[in-house]
């Protein structure tokens, strides 16, 4: 295993009164790409939310534990949440491009960091779509409006728009949910990719989807993480009955 | 049974089929008798001169230029206020906390308190208090600001029409999806950058809206100018915010109670209520549009 850039210690997190995780202990290993599974309801997105302090824009979240980002724990009274945020990019389960155009959606983390050179801004724009594979089927309509892309596309502008940002970890929650096929396959395509420079966390439903794209597989169940190993031993030779009950489609 | 509700059916549809009837008629009834009556007087003579023998004569050219001064600086006051207001209730403040809960009793009351009250507020509080103390203390007591003028006016007008900017922004905000909010969030934006780039741009459909909707309220409100700065008749256009000015509504006021020759200013008053009418139902007919267009744009 690769070294861990994620560490989490007995992290717990009480929606209002309900335990929606319970004591998660876990190592993400640096620039591969790591897969939670499990089924609806099992805490792995609100899992996935802890690790770039989403959760704190909902008022009843109580967190305890500690969640370790290459050795800071991010839940300290001093983190600038904004600075960690530049850090780790989110990819959302709906794309959520902005009412503006291609160029400025990419643009948008750039301007915000104080990047305001137009040279500097293109060169930012072409370099993250084209990491994000979009590049070709945009470069001639980058001043058009963004929500006039189809739903694989606006999804991988939103991959670059994150790219833009230049984050070390990317949040992936369940990227490819509301895509075909093809549009799926070329996410995930782009996400074998993108793990030779960025750490990956993907939430995701589909099975074998995670048996495809990720190093290592989580499996959440009712708040609590069952199991975590290399994706080939989870998916073969699992050590708990639960997860070799999921994964087979016994339940969830 | 059945001939009971059969009864009831018919008795409620005849009911709903007479009121809607009735309110129709209302409109139509307003609308061809202001048309009739003043449409031989509507011209551009009319609307571009100055009311001459004693209002028997001319046009009303000051009074639509006293309104239109009266909704601009209304705007001015009232929209940037209300908007900073919407954003705080919506974005800032918690649902259930104290201060947001006392601004929203806050702005529900004001919505019903009538525009008379707010008259005598912007007398005792603007004329009196703030124009007579800034007149103490920057003027050594010389007259200037403690009388009623279009600022004054203007100001009055902004807090009544406050509650209706407040209100159509803050819903406008709420139909900016919590995934754009997000999004930006997860980009490293602050709060107030995630407001300024993403809440307020998709939501200036809804802020054009609520503009519109209180200045076409403005336009039509007499009542809380009548003490702080209409004014009967004026030689000359206000030139500066401590002058006085002329309004439509008041002048279709003054020209009903005041005249001295009703047949002959009649047809100058109907002229005069119809350009008002035009006036108000242009604006409310571009909020609908623009707030169709926000609708359809949300679904």
């Amino acid at each position: 295993m690769k070294e861990a850039k994620i560490i989490t210690r007995d992290l717990t997190l009480h929606y209002g009164q309900k335990m929606a995780l319970n004591s998660i202990n876990i190592q993400i290993p640096e620039k591969e790409v790591t897969a939670f599974i499990g089924p609806s309801g099992c805490g792995k997105s609100t899992f996935l939310r802890c690790l770039n302090r989403m959760n704190d824009l909902i008022p009843s979240v109580k967190i305890k534990g500690e969640i370790v980002i290459d050795g800071l724990n991010i839940y300290q009274k001093k983190i600038d949440v904004v600075n960690l945020r530049k850090k780790i990019g989110m990819v959302f389960q709906k794309s959520n491009p902005f009412a503006k155009s291609i160029f400025e959606n990419i643009a948008y983390g750039p301007r915000i960091n104080g990047h305001n050179n137009m040279h500097k801004l293109k060169e930012i724009v072409e370099t993250s779509l084209k990491n994000a594979a979009i590049w070709d089927e945009v470069k001639d309509r980058l001043h058009d409006s963004a929500l006039g892309l189809s739903g694989g596309q606006q999804q991988r502008l939103c991959i670059a728009r994150t790219l833009a940002v230049e984050p070390e970890i990317i949040l992936m929650d369940e990227p490819a949910s509301a895509l075909d096929p093809i549009s799926t396959g070329k996410i995930e395509e782009l996400i074998f990719e993108l793990k030779k420079k960025y750490t990956i966390v993907i939430v995701t439903h589909n099975m074998q989807q995670a048996a495809r794209v990720s190093d290592y597989t989580a499996f959440f169940y009712l708040g609590e993480l069952i199991e975590h190993g290399k994706t080939r031993k989870i998916f073969t030779t699992p050590d708990i009955k639960q997860t070799e009950e999921y994964i087979t489609g016994r339940f969830g | 049974m059945r001939l009971k509700n059969k009864i009831i059916g018919g008795a409620i549809t005849v009911s709903s089929a007479l009121s809607v009837i009735l309110i129709i008629a209302v409109i139509v009834i307003i609308l061809v008798v202001t048309i009739i009556g003043g449409k031989d007087k509507l011209s551009w003579e009319f609307l571009t001169s100055f009311p001459r023998e004693g209002m028997m004569e001319g046009g009303i050219f000051p009074a639509i230029y006293g309104t239109a001064l009266l909704v601009i600086i209304m705007s001015i006051a009232a929209v940037p206020f209300g908007a900073i207001t919407a954003i705080y209730l919506s974005e800032y403040a918690h649902e259930k906390s104290w201060l947001a809960q006392t601004i929203r009793f806050a702005v529900r009351t004001l919505a019903t308190v009538p525009s008379i009250i707010f008259g005598l507020f912007g007398l005792g509080f603007f004329i009196q208090f703030v124009g007579a103390g800034m007149d103490n203390w920057f003027l050594g007591g010389q007259l200037k600001w403690a009388q009623p003028n279009i600022l004054w006016a203007s100001l009055t007008m902004a807090l009544l029409t406050l509650p209706v900017v407040i209100v159509s922004v803050e819903e406008a905000i709420r139909t900016v999806p919590r995934e754009l909010r997000e999004a930006s969030l997860a980009l490293g934006a602050t709060k107030w950058q995630t407001i300024w780039k993403v809440v307020i741009p998709g939501s200036i459909s809804g802020i054009m809206t609520g503009t519109i909707l209180a200045v076409s309220r403005g336009a039509g409100e007499v009542a809380p100018i009548l003490f702080t700065g209409a004014a009967y008749s004026l030689a000359t256009l206000p030139t500066s915010l401590s002058d006085q000015f002329m309004n439509l509504g008041y002048h279709i006021y003054v020209m009903s109670t005041q005249s001295s020759n009703v047949d002959q200013t009649l047809p100058i008053q109907f002229a005069t209520t119809l350009v008002l009418l035009m006036l108000t139902f242009t604006l409310n007919l571009t909020a609908v549009l623009i707030r169709s267009r926000l609708r359809r744009r949300v679904k």
